[in-house]
């Protein structure tokens, strides 16, 4: 078990684990947390190179690093494992943001070691979601991801956080109430006595009236993560009330969850509902993309004009895999990076300012680019990555997508294409207007003037983020490929493309 | 008469013997040695629980008396599952037997435990009519002397009182559906009744009969609309006794409902009694879990709690087959854990403090960060979240629901008991929101619990964290249930 390298994707955190409840003070906590996610980075960067080179030998199995072993016997449920192109982009997401989020916590205050322990309890569910090709696994893990965000929420939040967090946790497991469902009705209208997602989908034996039943269920239930209007409304107030690297990695990674799991459960094995149902879900996440730029363009918190702007993006994300097409689809996994980077840099950048000027009201902030000018340029790199400018991840992401989208020739898949588009526009508002409130302009607050610039632990953190920004921005071949090898003949197949 | 016969109930004759020895100790030891009477007691108990996984279990299905009395692997499983959790309602209970007002009662407290348990397993065993009501009046009746227990409350005795009418009166109904039966079918033993049910066509007698025993089952499993009694004699009820009452009683009652319902009037299934079970399914499940909602007292908010858990435990029946049963059997295993886990959390508490409020946690984790923990464990678990014990409970008990014939209404019927499990996690964050977000100073000092205490918790965590991540436990119960199921329990 412990030769196939994707199992210490949860060894690792569980020694985190542990390690952490062994520690006797600050400095102890913090050098296993950023010791144990540069060990997972290190990790992630390994298989990324090593599947490339094994994808170039030839490979050409849909997932590689198999590995299958039985829990449940009676039920055939197994921890079965294996990464793809998009598993492997997923994974190094997850070390990069988990890494840069243990620097953005480096002060957390109170109860350090509870919030570590919660905060890698998290990344455990999410790396074991990411890893998983078993129904029941990936369920399990999913789960495991959610629960620990009520207490992070609940006891390190801000403002309205008992509010906040208990609305998120209900509203996120009442989507995975319906994913249960769905998945258990997978299982048994499959009729393969099998939980195997590739099995599954190989297979294609679901009936097609069950699908029609079974896929609004996975994809609202997915969809719930993903942010989907009208199931969005967790997402600003849960983002808006977390702590710092809770943010990070609840808008940088766990938002993912929902649009990989939409793709790889819903889309994935029920390809003929998918066909059919498609448009509804279309004219949601087209809301959703919409609807979220705009409400962006009103607010006042930092935290909630970027709690929308990820609405928006990660609708965008549905929304190209709504499309049923490579381009469309390479496009929504790039975004998903794209979006998970830049949104994390926000977060991180937003928490870094709260903590000096104790308010995240842009009408009480100005000119800030004066008094901290290293945290305001990369804010406003996050700004221009954002809104799309050449040479970031933003514009190669959404380029990919509008383009992908408008292959499809259906009237409707147009229309919202375009009215998707006009989002762009949109988006540009809202960030040039906080750019223009908080960072420029006369100092509004004189008491700011003292603040001071970012420290070490900060400055890393942002840094290490910007380089992956810039990276999907200038190498956007390297990411593209790495994620067309995941669309293997079968995906197409089953899509009848 | 053979008397080789008794030889097959091993494990009610071991019952006995515990029983009579904890009694003979109790009366005639010296007051000294009655120090150790729990320990030797529970020295006992364990004894026959241990034997019962090895030594006292059927390797295949046997009867005895005519086919009144049956034993098989099945039925010695969920008889070792109600042991271990008698085995550790009996640890958790030492320290408030002890206490100043309890301690010439605790000789009184074993033995009425032992009598109410081997009553329950008359009640698993019986193939006979008789037999069974044998069964449930002994699993009654001495559990309404056990609710009135704290001779000096008045909660107590309304408690006692109020359970003891109900009891009265839903045996009452539960032998008016049976005279019906005998009318119907001229005879007692489940076997010749499902014969007799399966050939001949539906009346409406047999509708009411039905009806009439479901009521009388309902009351002891608490299945709404007869559930009226629960939140009063949980919260009346020492505290040991509550959670006596809320895992092994309902556990029991559940198995014994399983057998009447699948193997009595299997055959009527889909024509009568489907749509009857969906509806109880469905209104104890949300009634249970709306009244939940609002409750202060720690003790009537985990009786609600029960009602709601006992239906999910019946879904475990609407598959109606090996799954289903192997399903429900595991979820009673799993909710014995999480339960006496959250009992064992109140108890210390109310032992050292007194305190029963939900207001009263507030602020728990800063001046008792362990027991906070294994409450929070509890509420997890109870609200199925992974990796903990109840998810998977909760899965196999959706999956083994499903797994009949697929139908649309079954869907419907699994998504709105998936939906309530929303509810019921709002109620159970509640108790972790007190605990652990409140920023009020903790009302409950710092104290430490009893060493007993401190081992039931011990045991309780452990069987959350293990019993669902570790699949050997589920692998065994499926396998028997596949094996010797439902119709292998047939005289």
């Amino acid at each position: 078990m412990f030769s196939n390298p994707l199992i210490y994707f949860v060894v690792i955190p569980v020694i985190m684990l542990l390690g952490i409840y062994l520690s006797r003070n600050m400095a102890q906590i913090r050098t296993v947390a950023v010791a144990g996610s540069l060990a997972l980075l290190g990790l992630s960067a390994w298989l990324l190179v090593d599947y490339l080179g094994l994808r170039a030998a030839g490979a050409d199995a849909p997932m590689l690093y198999r590995g299958d072993w039985t829990w449940f016997s009676a039920m055939n449920i197994k921890l079965s494992v294996g990464v793809d192109g998009i598993s492997i982009a997923m994974l190094l997401l997850s070390s990069i943001i988990l890494l840069t989020g243990s620097f953005a916590s480096w002060k957390i205050n109170p109860l350090p070691k509870e919030f570590f322990l919660w905060l890698i309890l998290l990344s455990i569910g999410v790396f074991g979601f990411f890893i998983s090709i078993d129904l029941f696994t990936m369920f399990m893990f999913y789960e495991v991801a959610l629960i620990p965000m009520y207490l992070l929420i609940g006891i390190w939040g801000t403002g309205r956080k008992e509010y906040s967090a208990m609305k998120l946790t209900l509203m996120l497991m009442g989507g995975s109430a319906f994913l249960m469902l769905s998945l258990i009705g997978i299982y048994y209208n499959a009729g393969l006595h099998s939980w195997n997602l590739l099995e599954i989908a190989q297979a294609d034996s679901i009936d097609h009236t069950w699908q029609m039943f079974l896929f609004p269920m996975a994809f609202v239930g997915f969809g719930v993560l993903g942010a989907m209007f009208p199931f969005h409304t967790w997402s600003p107030d849960g983002h808006a009330c977390a702590p710092t690297a809770v943010s990070m990695l609840h808008a940088g990674v766990l938002m993912k969850l929902g649009g990989y799991g939409c793709f790889r459960v819903a889309i994935y094995l029920m390809p003929y509902a998918a066909n059919e149902l498609a448009w509804i879900f279309l004219i949601l996440t087209g809301i959703s993309v919409v609807y979220g730029a705009f409400s962006a363009c009103v607010q006042t918190d930092l935290k909630y004009i970027n709690a929308y702007s990820s609405v928006s993006h990660c609708g965008l994300v549905l929304f190209a895999i709504l499309m049923l097409n490579t381009t469309a689809m390479t496009g929504a996994i790039m975004q998903m990076l794209s979006h998970g980077l830049m949104t994390a840099l926000f977060f991180a950048l937003i928490g870094m300012i709260y903590g000096r000027t104790h308010t995240r009201d842009i009408r009480q902030m100005g000119g800030l680019m004066k008094i901290m000018p290293y945290l305001a340029v990369c804010y406003m790199i996050a700004g221009f990555a954002s809104l799309g400018l050449p040479g970031l991840s933003g514009f190669v992401a959404e380029m990919t997508i509008f383009v992908g989208s408008f292959e499809n020739t259906h009237t409707l898949n147009r229309v919202f294409t375009i009215i998707a588009c006009c989002s762009i526009v949109i988006t540009a508002v809202y960030i040039l207007r906080v750019v223009g409130k908080l960072l420029l302009g006369p100092v509004y607050d004189k008491h700011h003037e003292e603040l001071t610039d970012a420290t070490w632990w900060e400055r890393t953190s942002t840094v290490t983020l910007i380089i992956c920004v810039a990276a999907i921005g200038c190498f956007p071949n390297f990411f593209a490929n790495l994620i067309r090898t995941t669309f293997s003949p079968e995906i197409f197949k089953v899509l009848g493309m | 008469m053979d008397y080789s016969q008794f030889l097959v109930m091993k494990q009610e004759i071991g019952l006995l013997v515990v029983f009579l020895l904890v009694f003979l100790y109790d009366t005639f030891m010296s007051k000294r040695a009655l120090n150790s009477l729990q320990g030797v007691s529970i020295i006992f108990f364990g004894l026959l629980t241990v034997c019962g996984f090895c030594c006292a279990c059927p390797t295949a299905t046997e009867t005895a008396f005519a086919g009144m009395y049956v034993t098989s692997p099945v039925i010695a499983c969920i008889k070792n599952i109600l042991n271990v959790g008698v085995l550790i309602v009996l640890v958790q209970s030492i320290n408030w037997n002890n206490s100043e007002a309890q301690v010439v009662r605790r000789g009184e407290f074993l033995e009425l435990v032992l009598v109410t348990l081997f009553g329950m397993y008359l009640m698993i065993s019986a193939r006979h009519f008789l037999l069974f009501i044998i069964g449930l009046e002994a699993a009654s009746l001495p559990l309404a002397a056990l609710v009135a227990f704290e001779k000096n409350k008045y909660e107590s005795h309304e408690a006692a009182i109020k359970y003891i009418l109900t009891a009265v009166f839903s045996s009452a109904i539960f032998m008016m559906g049976l005279s019906y039966v005998y009318m119907l079918c001229g005879s007692l033993y489940f076997g010749e009744i499902a014969a007799q049910v399966a050939t001949q066509q539906v009346s409406v007698l047999l509708i009411v009969a039905l009806a009439f025993v479901v009521a009388g089952v309902g009351f002891k499993l608490s299945l709404v609309p007869f559930h009226l009694w629960t939140a009063d004699v949980y919260q009346g009820a020492p505290t040991s006794v509550t959670s006596y009452l809320s895992v092994i009683s309902k556990g029991s009652a559940a198995f014994a409902f399983l057998v009447i319902l699948t193997q009595v009037f299997g055959a009527v299934y889909s024509q009568v009694w489907e749509w009857m079970l969906y509806a109880l399914i469905i209104l104890t499940i949300t009634v249970g879990n709306l009244f939940a909602l609002r409750q202060t007292n720690m003790k009537r908010f985990l009786a609600f709690s029960s009602i709601s858990q006992a239906g999910y435990i019946m879904l475990g029946i609407v598959g109606n087959n090996a799954m289903g049963m192997a399903s429900l059997m595991f979820y009673i295993l799993v909710y014995i854990f999480s339960n006496l886990a959250a009992f064992g959390v109140i108890q210390s508490i109310e032992n050292a403090t007194g305190k029963l409020d939900m207001t009263d946690y507030r602020g728990l984790y800063k001046s008792n960060p362990k027991l906070s923990f294994v409450m929070m464990l509890a509420m997890f678990s109870l609200a199925g979240i992974p990796p903990f014990a109840g998810f998977f409970s909760k899965f196999f008990i959706f999956a083994g629901a499903l797994s009949g014939p697929t139908s649309i209404a079954l869907y419907v019927l699994v998504l709105i008991a998936l939906i309530n499990t929303i509810i019921s996690l709002y109620y159970y964050l509640l108790v972790v929101k007190a605990m652990f977000l409140s920023n009020d100073e903790p009302v409950i000092p710092t104290f430490k619990s009893a060493c007993s205490e401190r081992i039931g918790m011990w045991v309780t965590v452990a069987g959350i964290v293990c019993l669902g991540i570790v699949s050997c436990f589920y692998n065994e119960i499926l396998t028997i249930c596949q094996q010797y199921g439902l119709l292998g329990g047939l005289a």
